[in-house]
């Protein structure tokens, strides 16, 4: 008894960090914010002070009220994600299979924009994007973007800048995926006569699956609460659900309404997510 | 007309040469919105409440003379061997309602907040002021208040400047590129002048975008209406949604002048100053000809100090409103000098600054920049909300 009993206890033990972890830093937080989701200003109050009182009507009106914003998120994210699956496919594909002895620094590589800050790098396309920068004047004295057009300030900026971001988080799961797959499994492919194409279609495809569940989810999720490309490379036009939960807590001192817009953006992406992955698949996630 | 406002190319150069904290600033990339990620300071909370030599001030980064050799604040040190209090520096200040945010819970339960000096601006100052987190100063230990500009003397929130003192001031006016608006811009019909058009950005802070809309307008903004600032702010989203203006930010607007984004704004004077400087002439600005803004960080005491934190803050306020100690601090850090008789004192130290505008504003450019009116709680709401919405969010 003495050497068994602490056995079992050992696992507890083990959980016991990270469940501690996850209830202060996620549970509660959620449950706080629950609470302040329903509050309501306390009459005669000051900015900033607000009571319970169970006002689940703070969700129909924020909602309602920026509905716009809801389907630019959605959209914008969906789009930067096929971009980046787009980009990310062939760049794993050829580091996993074709990159020899330069895999290692071309994993590197694609890790490398890591280094230095998201915000800096968002800056850094601001820049380059910019009227005065390499693009714009190029483009425009090649005669192929109008005099009056500009890239930054507009939905194309803050597609491309959040693709650009998010790149790494497509291409690592990826990578890993294509990587596993058994050379032997396109080798008989080959000898059952299937082509280059036919190959890639029926096998490494399928078999890369998990990868690609992976990233789009790892791409999906952060894009579409994302709120930085949309201020540095948008427009008062290109707002998104981020920008105004930013604006209601920090500007408005509006937390009710921030709390319910938070809310109702997690639910939105976890059913989301939830059908995706019904259709999807988890037997292999990563 | 806009020479007066506009600081000459010889003045220019000169000012471009110094280091300041705005070249600062701009060397460390960033701007303003690398403060948008930044983690919040700490520090503060962390030194002992009851001991009576010392005073505790928490303000906001690059806000004080700093030598960059001795890794000290001049001014401050000096302050220490004059009057043997331990002042102790803070640079916790990264955003009015974030620094509020972190202190309001011990100053609703009266809990030392660990300063006894803060740095809001006025319109948080008036939130301070309304909630009963700041005390009365004893003007006996503040002899020197009496230096205030008399633009500053009697803000709404605070009428006698009984429990606030100016810090800095910031002047907001318009901003340009000179080669696209070789004339400068002075009046708002200028700004949206066809050859800006998609190129104007607009500040973020409310009270200068609104203010100088409403004051080319021809409203009163210490007397503002809802219905005036409503209607203003429907002007600003009608030329948002017609294109006239790209966006609506907070420091780096600065970014869009220097990238060719923006070709015209409505800024702040410190930040047109080093753009200027740093860009050889390729960037004015100047005070609207209906009236700019003008806008101060406060000196406070916080209603937690304890007597002795009290007093010694009031000794270090008054230190800083002596004209030779506030020329010192505005020879770094290049915001409007509340002090009278600074520029005086600045032309024994630098007097290439003495007859900077963004520093010293004449009488002329002063008589044109208003302080917005305070705002009741449920304005500040409501109003920030249509602010807000007109821009996206």
């Amino acid at each position: 008894m003495s050497i068994t009993l602490p056995k079992v206890r050992v696992p507890y033990l083990l959980l016991f960090p990270g469940f501690a972890f996850l209830f202060t830093f996620f549970i509660l937080p959620i449950v706080n914010l629950a609470q302040t989701s329903t509050q309501t200003p306390i009459p005669g109050g000051d900015t900033g002070q607000y009571e319970q009182s169970f006002a689940f009507s703070n969700y129909i009106n924020a909602f309602l009220d920026n509905r716009d914003q809801f389907a630019r998120s959605f959209v914008y994210a969906t789009l930067a994600t096929i971009f980046a699956l787009a980009i990310a496919y062939p760049l794993a594909y050829a580091i996993a299979f074709k990159s020899g002895k330069f895999k290692n620094i071309l994993l590197v590589l694609v890790v490398a924009p890591f280094f230095t800050s998201f915000l800096l790098r968002t800056i850094a396309w601001k820049q380059i994007l910019g009227e005065e920068g390499f693009l714009v004047p190029t483009l425009r004295s090649l005669h192929l973007m109008g005099q009056q057009t500009t890239i930054t300030s507009t939905a194309v900026a803050v597609v491309a800048g959040m693709t650009y971001n998010f790149l790494p988080f497509m291409t690592l799961p990826l990578y890993a995926s294509l990587e596993r797959i058994d050379p032997r499994t396109i080798e008989a492919s080959g000898d059952l006569y299937a082509n280059g194409i036919t190959t890639f279609r029926r096998v490494t495809v399928p078999l890369s699956l998990p990868g690609v569940v992976a990233g789009t989810l790892l791409t999906f999720i952060p894009a579409a609460g994302d709120y930085v490309n949309a201020s540095i490379l948008g427009s008062p036009n290109t707002k998104m659900i981020g920008n105004v939960i930013e604006s209601r807590y920090f500007k408005i001192v509006d937390y009710p309404t921030a709390a319910a817009l938070s809310f109702t953006l997690m639910a939105a992406i976890l059913i989301l997510v939830t059908l995706y992955i019904r259709k999807a698949g988890t037997e292999e996630l990563v | 007309m806009a020479s007066e406002r506009s600081l000459s190319p010889e003045a220019r150069s000169i000012l471009g040469a110094r280091i300041s904290r705005r070249s600062v600033l701009a060397g460390a990339g960033g701007l303003g919105a690398a403060g948008l990620l930044a983690a919040c300071g700490g520090g503060g909370s962390s030194s002992s409440g009851g001991d009576t030599n010392t005073v505790r001030w928490g303000n906001w980064p690059l806000y004080l003379d700093f030598d960059a050799k001795t890794k000290k604040y001049p001014t401050l040190e000096k302050f220490k061997t004059l009057t043997g209090i331990d002042a102790q520096y803070f640079e916790d200040y990264n955003d009015n309602d974030e620094f509020f945010g972190k202190v309001q819970a011990q100053l609703k339960l009266k809990q030392d907040i660990g300063y006894d000096v803060v740095t809001p601006t006025d319109w948080m100052a008036a939130r301070w002021i309304r909630l009963g987190y700041t005390q009365k100063f004893d003007l006996a230990n503040i002899p020197n208040a009496g230096n205030i500009l008399d633009s500053l003397k009697s803000p709404s929130y605070d009428p006698n400047r009984e429990s606030s003192l100016t810090w800095q001031g910031i002047m907001s006016g318009f901003g340009w590129n000179t080669q696209k608006n070789p004339k400068g811009i002075h009046t708002l019909d200028e700004l949206f002048a066809p050859q800006n058009k998609g190129k104007i950005v607009v500040l973020t802070e409310m009270r200068d975008t609104i203010g100088i809309i409403l004051m080319a307008q021809g409203v009163d903004i210490t007397k503002v209406t809802e219905a005036q600032f409503m209607n203003a702010v429907d002007f600003m989203a009608k030329k948002i949604s017609d294109g006239w203006i790209r966006g609506v930010k907070g420091n780096d607007y600065a970014q869009d002048l220097t990238s060719g984004d923006a070709t015209a704004v409505i800024g702040w004077s410190g930040d047109m100053f080093i753009l200027s400087s740093e860009n050889a002439g390729k960037f004015d600005f100047a005070i609207p000809e209906s009236g700019g803004t003008i806008s101060g960080d406060n000196l406070m005491i916080p209603s937690t100090a304890s007597a002795s934190g009290k007093a010694n803050g009031e000794k270090l306020i008054n230190y800083y409103y002596d004209p030779a100690v506030a020329a010192e601090v505005a020879a770094y850090v290049n915001y409007v000098c509340p002090v009278k008789g600074a520029q005086a004192e600045m032309e024994k130290i630098a007097p290439e600054l003495a007859t900077s505008e963004y520093i010293f504003p004449s009488d002329k450019t002063a008589s044109r920049l208003h302080v917005f009116r305070s705002l009741t709680p449920d304005e500040e709401t409501t109003w920030g909300e249509a602010f807000q919405k007109a821009q996206g969010n």
